[in-house]
């Protein structure tokens, strides 16, 4: 919709100069409000992010220029290269999984009645709106090693002969936290896999099927391509979140045990609060932003060939 | 409808033209911090010198006894109020998890607390190093430095000199044991109960024999981060005999033979975990409630506390024994806790008079005893050792006082090698080799301390 | 939009009705679970807030608590005392007599966790109605105004949206201090305002506004402001109703920004105010649950009765971004 819209723009007639003055001085006045919060509190401190990342930069003394020194260190840094990996780990498994679930969820839902449909919604919506402090907290009481609930089930099930320590366990850890990270993610895009599906026209469906399509074969001919807007929206925003994944860790593992959940959000937080090393902090911060860049860019260019 | 919304713009633009002053550019803003800074500054030294001193300061505790409790507090602070009206104290409680976060990221949004109460491995070490306290030496006279206790006050100085902490209490930190779980196991023989000791030998038998009666989580070396990190040392360095640090507090020694040998013996023994998902207080509390049978996070204040049931027993009743880290050599080293006051040095002469005057009343005065009963620790005066001559638990405690070792939390890039010793910890606990895992912990740490 | 959906779903109920496929009723039942999986935690929360530290540290879980205690409710609301409302006036430091923020109204005392709620709220509120303002005036302007560094402007926008806020702590935190509002709830609504996916909606939003019209009022001799409210604000009404309920829920939710920026009792929000109390009592489940329960049931219970609204909300905001 917002495309066709976007497509149907007319040519703008040609504009008297008195007009494009006047024009321009009240586009900056409708703007301002708002660029004074974006330059003031986004733009800024993004130019003095990259600024600092060339400096080694700690608390109570001038900072020193180093020119690409932070840069190169971060490379050697294992701690980092790991949490680069985790960060990449996270998104990799979550985003595609968060995808593939909430449209397997949505179209179980979105042809049981509506009262199902929206109660299915509400309940799948529930720990996005619970606030992730709240749920990480519950999730680390659920993970306790010695009375969590999951070691309790997994032993009553036979599936677990001895406690497992959960968030103390490195093979375990960062599995506990995109399965959390997981559940507090798929609200979203059930709500809009819900919309878009009750918006594909069924009399092609329907019609599909009556020329002996298997329902798998309507779904990929006529069902995913009215609903690959969405897809890539949603792909876009998950790959987002997890990329700043931060409370989950911060609450439940501090990046341990042994640096098997440091994510780049958490080592920056890490790197400046407990080390004051800023200028080697902004440097990361710059690094991801990059790697973000890029996905977007990726991600974008796959929108505009569509 | 017109004006509201021509109201509505120049609000916003009214409010925009405000943040803009301040926003982005450092130039505008600059103006109207300066003279404001000029003004303070003028009028500061006038009302210390004529006014006495009316000043609001802030003071940040860490959980220190009942120093972390409001009520308690207040009630000291009332006793301050009554002799200094003008003195306004706002007080902070901070926690071990996020505490030192919470004031590095006041420290750098430039909202330091005035007074903070804790240790000398943060006040001298780690904030004192960084140049961001005031000395403290008009505090220190001479009268003061023949009453408190040497050891103290060595911790409480940074090498050039400069005294960064002003103490109040200190304690000998030690580990705990179930001893009605102990005799049902058949433990107690390995276990001096009247002078609260053990061999090394006697402590790995003893866990065994608990182990072997059916209470498989014996202890925990717990290593998820933050807080109660002496009790996870103390432990290691004592069973063979091994140092954290050299003598003169400049490099970490983990490294040493003994050490290994502590780690290994330690991860080897059934009944001990290495658990990452656990810090400190939740060993105390699985402790508490009976799930392990040890605790190397102790001291008096855990002792006496009875918020779950009566002193010294567990929430089942249990009863705790306190005992000091066993050893090869018979002679503990236990790691001390020293706690005082430090001010951050926020550029107001004024406030820092007035910080100086609270320390004053709280460590030097008639409420002292009554600041070191709050923090439920023994004071660092010789004056007042016999400040607890009426309580049981307390004289019986004092017993361990003695084995008070070296105070080498001062040593540099404390701050740094505390989280890298968790990470050695919890590396150990995932399988890797110990040399490589405490070696490694070393380079980090050392790096950190010559940095520094 | 709406009848279309509801026609086409009505239909689709009727064929569906008659056959049941064994697969349905699979994917049904592993729909149910899902459910009862996802809401659990919540169960958790809310039953767990009442039970005993026992029954919490019991190895066999108590599904249903044996005893209903209100004690951790009790200790939650004991614990630490902070006045009910004290919100200071930004920068007004700078102009107030003794060097002090101007404080709008500093109400009686109340359990600090009470104003970390009214906190959050102010917060998510402030932030809310300061973003539906500015970003409904930037995106028409974007949308509808031809003029010198329009498309720049753009750009800028669109890469910004991509990019974590957390990268940019420290500068923000440093920037902060300098403002002098650093540990006020100012610094975490400001940057949350700046963030420019409002705008960037309201600019899609507003591409929907004919041009005719707009160059209708300008003939009729309409100020630009009369224009804007007049004309472009009831058509994109819905897109501020939708950029209102994203921008509520995402700085409820902003944890990151408000752990860096804010520190005293009094100022915290309700989500570090947990996290708080779990660092300080990590082994006092029914606290913290308590706590938890406290941040999570009132804005799910708004969230319960706008229901339709936050979905309508959610989907539009994808539909245009």
């Amino acid at each position: 919709m917002a495309i066709s819209a976007a497509k149907k723009k007319t040519a703008q007639p040609a504009m008297s100069r008195a007009l494009v003055r006047q024009e321009t001085i009240a586009g900056y006045l409708f703007l301002l409000p708002s660029l004074v919060f974006f330059l003031g509190f986004v733009i800024y401190p993004m130019v003095m992010c990259v600024f600092t990342s060339f400096f080694d930069s700690t608390m109570n003394r001038a900072d020193v220029f180093v020119g690409l020194q932070n840069y190169i260190e971060l490379f050697q840094d294992s701690v980092f290269l790991g949490a680069l990996r985790n960060t990449l780990i996270i998104v990799v498994v979550s985003v595609p999984i968060t995808c593939i679930f909430s449209l397997w969820v949505a179209s179980a839902i979105v042809n049981m009645p509506s009262w199902a449909t929206s109660i299915f919604r509400v309940i799948f919506y529930l720990p996005v709106v619970t606030g992730s402090v709240a749920v990480t907290v519950v999730w680390k009481w659920m993970f306790n090693n010695y009375y969590g609930i999951f070691n309790y089930i997994g032993k009553t099930m036979g599936v677990l002969d001895q406690n497992i320590n959960w968030l103390g366990d490195s093979k375990y850890a960062l599995g506990c936290i995109i399965l959390i990270l997981l559940t507090t993610s798929v609200g979203q895009p059930i709500v809009l896999y819900v919309s878009a599906l009750g918006n594909v026209d069924q009399s092609l469906v329907e019609a599909a099927e009556v020329d002996g399509a298997t329902k798998l074969q309507a779904f990929w001919k006529i069902k995913w391509p009215q609903i690959m807007p969405t897809t890539l929206y949603i792909l876009v925003i998950t790959t987002i979140n997890s990329f700043q994944c931060f409370a989950l860790i911060q609450l439940l593992t501090s990046g341990g045990p042994n640096h098997a959940t440091d994510t780049i959000m958490y080592y920056i937080y890490y790197t400046a609060f407990k080390l004051y090393r800023y200028g080697y902090g902004n440097a990361m911060g710059v690094i991801l932003a990059l790697m973000i860049a890029l996905l977007s860019a990726v991600q974008f260019k796959v929108t505009q060939s569509d | 409808m017109k004006k509201k919304v021509s109201a509505l713009l120049a609000a916003g633009m009214a409010a925009s033209l405000l943040v803009g002053c301040g926003g982005g550019a450092a130039s505008s803003s600059a103006a109207p911090a300066s003279t404001a800074e000029s003004t303070t500054s003028a009028a500061a030294p006038a009302e210390s010198t004529e006014a006495g001193q009316a000043a609001d300061i802030t003071l940040w505790t860490y959980p220190i006894g009942k120093w972390g409790d409001s009520d308690s507090v207040n009630e000291l602070l009332a006793d301050f109020n009554a002799q200094y009206p003008d003195i306004h104290v706002t007080v902070e409680y901070l926690d071990y998890t996020n505490g030192d976060d919470q004031v590095n990221t006041a420290i750098e949004g430039g909202s330091a607390p005035d007074l903070v109460m804790e240790g000398p491995e943060r006040l001298v070490a780690n904030w004192g190093a960084k140049g961001l306290m005031v000395d403290l030496s008009d505090l220190w006279t001479d009268e003061q430095k023949a009453d408190i206790n040497a050891s103290v006050e060595a911790a409480c100085k940074d090498s050039s000199g400069a005294y960064y902490e002003y103490p109040l209490c200190m304690t000998a930190h030690c580990m705990a044991i179930n001893k009605t779980v102990f005799e049902a196991a058949d433990a107690m023989q390995y276990v001096d109960e009247e002078n609260h000791t053990w061999t090394t030998e006697n402590f790995l038998k003893a866990v065994q024999a608990v182990y072997d009666s059916g209470k498989t989580d014996v202890g925990a070396i717990y290593c998820s981060g933050q807080g109660g990190d002496q009790g996870t040392r103390a432990i290691i360095n004592n069973m063979y005999g091994g140092t954290f640090t050299d003598a003169a507090h400049t490099k970490y020694t983990a490294d040493s033979a003994e050490n290994i040998k502590a780690i290994q013996a330690l991860y080897d023994q059934d009944g001990i975990n290495f658990d990452a998902s656990i810090n400190g207080g939740e060993e105390i509390t699985l402790f508490r409630n009976g799930t392990l049978q040890m605790a190397f996070c102790w001291n008096i204040a855990q002792q006496t506390n009875s918020d779950n049931g009566p002193a010294g027993t567990t929430n089942s009743g249990d009863d705790i024994l306190f005992m000091a880290f066993p050893t090869d050599s018979g002679d503990p080293q236990l790691c001390g806790g020293i706690w005082g006051f430090g001010i951050f040095d926020n550029g107001d002469e004024n406030k820092i008079a007035a910080s100086k005057t609270f320390i004053d009343f709280m460590a030097n005065s008639d409420e002292t005893a009554k600041a070191v009963k709050t923090s439920t620790y023994f004071s660092v005066k010789n004056s007042l050792s016999d400040l607890y001559k009426d309580d049981e638990i307390m004289s019986e405690y004092q017993k361990l006082m003695p084995y008070l070792g070296d105070y080498y939390q001062v040593v540099p890039g404390w701050a740094e090698a505390r989280t890298a010793w968790w990470n050695m910890l919890q590396q150990v606990g995932s399988g890797a080799d110990v040399t490589t895992a405490v070696n490694e912990f070393c380079t980090t740490a050392n790096a950190a301390a010559s940095a520094s | 939009m709406e009848a279309t959906k509801s026609t086409a779903a009505a239909a689709a109920q009727s064929t569906k009705k008659k056959k049941v496929s064994p697969y349905m009723v699979f994917s049904t039942i592993v729909i149910i679970l899902l459910a009862i999986a996802f809401a659990f935690p919540l169960y958790w929360i809310i039953t767990g807030s009442f039970k005993t530290q026992v029954s919490i540290n019991a190895t066999t879980p108590e599904w249903w608590p044996s005893e209903w205690i209100m004690t951790n409710y009790g200790k939650l609301f004991s614990r630490q005392k902070a006045p009910l409302w004290e919100f200071a006036v930004p920068f007004s430091s700078r102009f107030s007599a003794d060097g002090k923020d101007i404080i709008w109204w500093s109400g009686p005392q109340v359990p600090a966790a009470i104003r970390w709620l009214i906190n959050t709220v102010f917060m998510a509120v402030t932030s809310m109605i300061l973003t539906c303002i500015t970003s409904a005036m930037a995106g028409y302007a974007l949308a509808k105004k031809r003029f010198v560094g329009r498309s720049v402007l753009f750009t800028l926008i669109v890469c910004a949206m991509a990019l974590p806020k957390q990268v940019i702590l420290i500068p923000l935190l440093r920037e902060m201090s300098g403002l002098q509002l650093y540990n006020t709830i100012w610094a975490v609504i400001f940057p949350i305002v700046g963030w420019p996916f409002g705008v960037f909606l309201m600019k899609q939003f507003s591409e929907g506004i004919p041009g005719e019209m707009l160059e209708a009022a300008r003939i009729d001799g309409a100020s630009e402001a009369t224009t804007f409210t007049r004309i472009a604000l009831p058509i994109i009404k819905p897109g501020i109703g939708a950029l209102a309920i994203f921008t509520f829920i995402n700085s409820w939710n902003d944890y990151f920004m408000q752990l860096i920026m804010l520190s005293s009792t009094s100022k915290l929000t309700i989500s570090l105010g947990i996290a708080k109390l779990q660092a300080e009592n990590s082994t006092d489940y029914g606290l913290i649950m308590a706590g938890a329960a406290l941040a999570a049931v009132p804005i799910i219970i708004v969230f319960l009765a706008f229901q339709k609204y936050f979905t309508k909300g959610i989907t539009m905001g994808a539909v245009k971004g």
